[in-house]
């Protein structure tokens, strides 16, 4: 009987069987964000596996910081994710501060807020409005970037560049604010806020929008853990944790004070999610929509961080502090630590034999991890899913490849 | 993770794994015998009280002086170090685990350093090894698929060793 | 027109038909071209505004109005590659193919009474069914370019465009029972008069197939939502991914000719065609309502009408472009085969019911001017010499007008 069965099984797959074939989505595709490659293993329009292949943009930064001292290494963090340099001087800031035991002052703490969080609502921006036109929308990505430019104007203000700052360095800010500044940003906020609700009728709850992610490219939390997912790719699985929260004491002392509830799924609900479209009905958590949705709301909450922040660094009357010296010796030792980035933990590892120049520097780049499990997320897939998933993973080439 | 009582635990489930540690550092790390890492991973992530379930990174230090002016005054012999970083989700605890390695499998020059691959604990570790095999040249026995992941496929040498030089020419483009 | 030539001027029929045949194609091909130019200038612009941009400024003075015609001569000038492995005919012939099924549907699409390169007794059924071959100028062209991308773009657009033509029949199907005629000259002509005469208000089904068939219509000419063919996003340019120059320009006349062809048919089979919403004419006594005694400056009128409506829906297909996000080859196939094809059934049958028990429209007499139209036109059918082959007389008033003179 099993026999014959088998033998069915067999007719069937013959008539209905078609050749695979081999398709390379990048390393030049629209939307790929950057140089990333593809391999699809493709029937027909369902993906049946994918592979990345990384590398493109590699520097191999982690060498060059084997050769510059601490400090000097800031504009190569610069250059990891382009989109939030602000928060990757930062982090590597701090893991050379964790190591020299060193704290910065009251002002440069709230000043660092304040920048970082900013910064973090222009890579949601960026990430948001590149989603838009991987599904296929334009609008909404000139509508993220005209609000982005805004943003760095303000940058450019604090520190002249408006791409690859180095504004946070070693031991404090390069510089203080402009004169007048604290007013633009907040002219800024009041101006923003009423945006992203064009952002929810463009995205976040037009039909098509959600046909598109609700349900696809669905990530349980176990897997997320497991592949050493971060960010709001965690979050969006409905896993509690962010490292401005729950990080080590030298990051979450930065935070003291400030409020703020971590954007994640608890109980079937959103934090203040009254103010927000409605979660959709086809939508599961850990999919496309849920992952967009927790930076939509992290946008938010970012906002709300820098209201803080400017509230408190104005309240601050001492000094901000000079940074210190270009070539500070590092005692000898290591320090490991992590800070939640736009993207995800990035996180920084600093080895050193005692000089001023670290013996050996680390990286650890969250949209690496990130992008590591995406071709669990596309497997079967359809082709028109694979922008959506990688979409909704929000990676950032420079810091994959470092 | 402080606290002695859980590193004796884990002494006792693996026996031998642990053969240093240091607790009162900023980042608590405890060295693990090379050929016990597997198993003593395995018990961190499913045994242990607080589980490990989350490897965020894996970094290889390639401890050799080239300049030989210095090399006479450093106190260590060559080696390879490598650095497990890993963390609970559910405890928000972190922890080190540091895995001395020879820089060359049995001292000769070209064979890489091998050590088990911890991919079958956590998924993540995949990309994270083939990284450390790509730029610092270290063989982890048992993973599924150990191939160059930043660098092109016919890369020569590991960039991240400390004697690396960076070739003159590759494929007609000028090196340097 | 060619009578006028073999009647009066004694030209030989042979070559007064050819010249006039050449005068048309050169008319049409011109309102094509020139339509092309006019609308990817106004998608610039539109999508520009829509984004808060500016868009072309410059070229040709003022709002970049050249802007088109700039692109046009550097598309010229730009080299025309060709795939290595490419079949180099069908890659040649690709784009023509294309164009040329998309100019063809033209010759039997009516600007106004009688302003028509043919006029057709099956015109609607001609110009969706030609409509349909440019399906194979981006199968060839998807085929021929040795290219992984292209031929899913081709495979998209030969699923999407072969499924959306059932409910798209279905639709167009409804004016042609509402009119009795597949003529679309005659079709128009049963709109004449108020709005309301207009069959998009004949009754609540036509209302919904009216947008029934424009979301059809999207489909069919491959525009965002349904832009599978050449999902930048997934499939870098889809079919017309090795393309460049001049033969992808080709593509393009074709994309925007079938845009304005299917709103123009739009405008004819539910919006009036070349009436206007107020019948002036008749109203200052210009005309007495049937565009066959029209004087031509009242044709001209009509196109202008026509040609504003057929524009009319062309924005608006710049503005759902600009708008919504692209749907996926699954979804677009469930909205035409769960969706589309079964309202346009239900609506079909509705219209079916709504003529066998409401003729003369729900409020009795408020469409009366519609059921005198109605009547004139049988009239004017009945009138004619039974022995003058009637049915031919339709099909070809050129004909009847050539008879009557004699």
């Amino acid at each position: 009987m099993s026999q014959i069965l088998d033998e069915d099984q067999r007719i069937i797959e013959f008539d209905v069987r078609t050749d695979e074939m081999l398709v390379n989505m990048g390393p030049q595709h629209p939307s790929t964000h950057g140089v990333l490659r593809l391999v699809l293993r493709t029937d027909g329009e369902i993906v049946s596996e994918m592979e990345p292949h990384i590398g493109y943009l590699h520097r191999c930064a982690e060498k060059i910081g084997e050769n510059l001292t601490a400090r000097q290494w800031i504009p190569y963090t610069d250059r990891m994710d382009y989109l939030a340099a602000m928060n990757m001087n930062l982090g590597w800031a701090l893991t050379v501060e964790k190591l020299l035991r060193y704290q910065v002052s009251e002002k440069a703490r709230h000043l660092r807020v304040l920048i970082t969080e900013l910064n973090r609502i222009a890579s949601h921006l960026v990430g948001m409005g590149a989603y838009g036109l991987d599904l296929g929308t334009f609008s909404p990505f000139l509508y993220a970037f005209r609000e982005r430019e805004k943003l760095l104007d303000l940058f450019e203000e604090v520190c002249g560049a408006r791409l690859t700052y180095s504004y946070i360095t070693v031991g404090g800010m390069t510089a203080d604010l402009p004169p007048g500044w604290l007013q633009r940003c907040e002219a800024f906020l009041d101006q923003f806020e009423p945006v992203i609700r064009e952002y929810h009728t463009l995205l976040t709850t037009n039909a098509i929008f959600v046909k598109r992610t609700a349900n696809i490219g669905v990530l349980s939390p176990e897997m997320a853990i497991d592949y050493g997912c971060t960010g709001p790719v965690l979050r969006g699985s409905g896993v509690d944790i962010d490292l401005r929260r729950d990080g080590e004491s030298i990051y979450t002392a930065m935070y003291d004070g400030y409020a703020f509830e971590v954007a994640v799924m608890k109980n079937g609900h959103y934090p203040r999610d009254h103010e927000y479209p409605a979660v959709p009905r086809d939508a599961v958590l850990g999919d496309c929509w849920h992952r967009f949705f927790v930076r939509m709301l992290e946008v938010v909450q970012s906002m709300d961080l820098v209201r803080q922040s400017i509230d408190r660094y104005s309240q601050c009357k001492g000094p901000l502090g000079e940074p210190l010296k270009l070539a500070e010796k590092l005692p000898a030792g290591d320090a490991y630590l992590e800070t939640e980035c736009p993207k995800g933990q990035m996180g920084f590892y600093l080895v050193s034999d005692g000089t001023s120049i670290p013996w050996r520097v680390r990286a650890r780049s969250s949209a690496f991890s990130n992008l590591a499990v995406s071709p669990e997320l596309c497997r079967g897939c359809l082709i028109a899913d694979v922008p959506a998933v990688i979409g909704s993973l929000d990676v950032v080439m420079g810091e994959i490849d470092r | 993770m402080r606290g002695t009582d859980f590193v004796s635990e884990l002494e006792a489930a693996v026996e031998g794994a642990v053969i240093g540690r240091e607790l009162e550092t900023l980042d608590p790390w405890l060295a693990i015998s090379p050929d016990k890492l597997l198993e003593t991973c395995r018990w961190l992530k499913e045994s242990c009280e607080v589980r490990f379930d989350g490897l965020q990174c894996i970094t290889a230090i390639d401890w050799l002086e080239t300049d030989p002016k210095k090399a006479s005054k450093v106190e260590w012999e060559p080696h390879t170090e490598l650095v497990y970083h890993l963390w609970s989700t559910k405890a928000r605890a972190s922890l080190v685990l540091k895995v001395k390695l020879p820089r060359w499998k049995d001292d000769q020059q070209g064979q890489l350093p091998e050590v088990s691959s911890v991919e079958s604990v956590w998924r993540g570790a995949d990309w994270h090894e083939r990284e450390v095999f790509d730029l610092s040249g270290i063989r982890f026995l048992g993973h599924p698929d150990l191939r160059r992941i930043l660098c092109p496929e016919d890369w020569d040498g590991y960039p991240l060793r400390k004697d690396y030089e960076m070739p003159l020419e590759y494929h007609g483009m000028r090196g340097r | 027109m060619a009578e006028f030539l073999i009647e009066t001027m004694g030209f030989p029929a042979w070559l007064s038909w050819t010249a006039i045949a050449g005068l048309s194609a050169f008319l049409i091909l011109n309102v094509i071209a020139g339509g092309a130019l006019v609308f990817i200038w106004a998608e610039r612009k539109i999508a520009a505004r829509i984004q808060d941009r500016l868009g072309p400024t410059r070229t040709g003075g003022r709002f970049g109005w050249l802007q088109s015609l700039a692109d046009g001569i550097k598309l010229l000038a730009k080299e025309d590659l060709m795939p290595d492995g490419a079949d180099a005919l069908l890659f040649r012939i690709a784009p023509y193919v294309s164009f040329c099924a998309s100019f063809c549907a033209f010759i039997a699409l009516p600007f106004a009474f009688d302003v028509v390169g043919q006029r057709l007794n099956v015109g609607v059924f001609f110009v969706v069914a030609v409509l349909g071959l440019e399906v194979f100028g981006v199968i060839l062209a998807g085929y021929a370019s040795a290219s992984k991308w292209s031929l899913f773009g081709a495979m998209r657009e030969a699923a999407q465009v072969v499924s959306y033509e059932v409910p798209l029949g279905m639709c167009v199907v409804v004016p042609v029972m509402l009119a009795g005629s597949m003529d679309l000259v005659t079709i128009g002509e049963k709109q004449a008069g108020w709005a309301s005469n207009w069959f998009i208000f004949h009754d609540p089904f036509t209302f919904i197939i009216f947008w029934v068939y424009y979301t059809c219509a999207l489909a069919s000419v491959n525009r965002a939502p349904f832009d599978l063919a050449e999902a930048e996003s997934e499939l870098v340019a889809g079919f017309h991914t090795e393309y460049s120059g001049l033969r992808w320009s080709f593509f393009f006349m074709a994309e925007y000719g079938s845009m304005f062809l299917v709103s123009a048919l739009a405008a004819i089979l539910f919006l009036g065609a070349w009436n206007g919403p107020i019948p002036v004419s008749q109203l200052l006594g210009l005309s007495d309502g049937m565009a066959a005694n029209a004087p031509y400056a009242l044709r001209l009128l009509g196109c202008i009408n026509l040609f504003l409506k057929a524009t009319a829906g062309v924005l608006v297909m710049m503005w759902i472009r600009w708008t919504l996000p692209r749907l996926r080859i699954d979804q677009v196939m469930t909205t035409c085969l769960k969706y589309c094809t079964p309202i346009a059934a239900a609506m079909f049958a509705g219209v079916m019911l709504w003529q066998l028990f409401l003729p003369g429209g729900l409020i009795a007499g408020s469409f009366q001017n519609a059921a005198g139209v109605r009547e004139g036109w049988l009239e004017q059918s009945n009138n004619q010499d039974p022995d003058n082959e009637d049915a031919l007389s339709d099909i070809l008033p050129s004909r009847r007008i050539v008879e009557v003179s004699r």
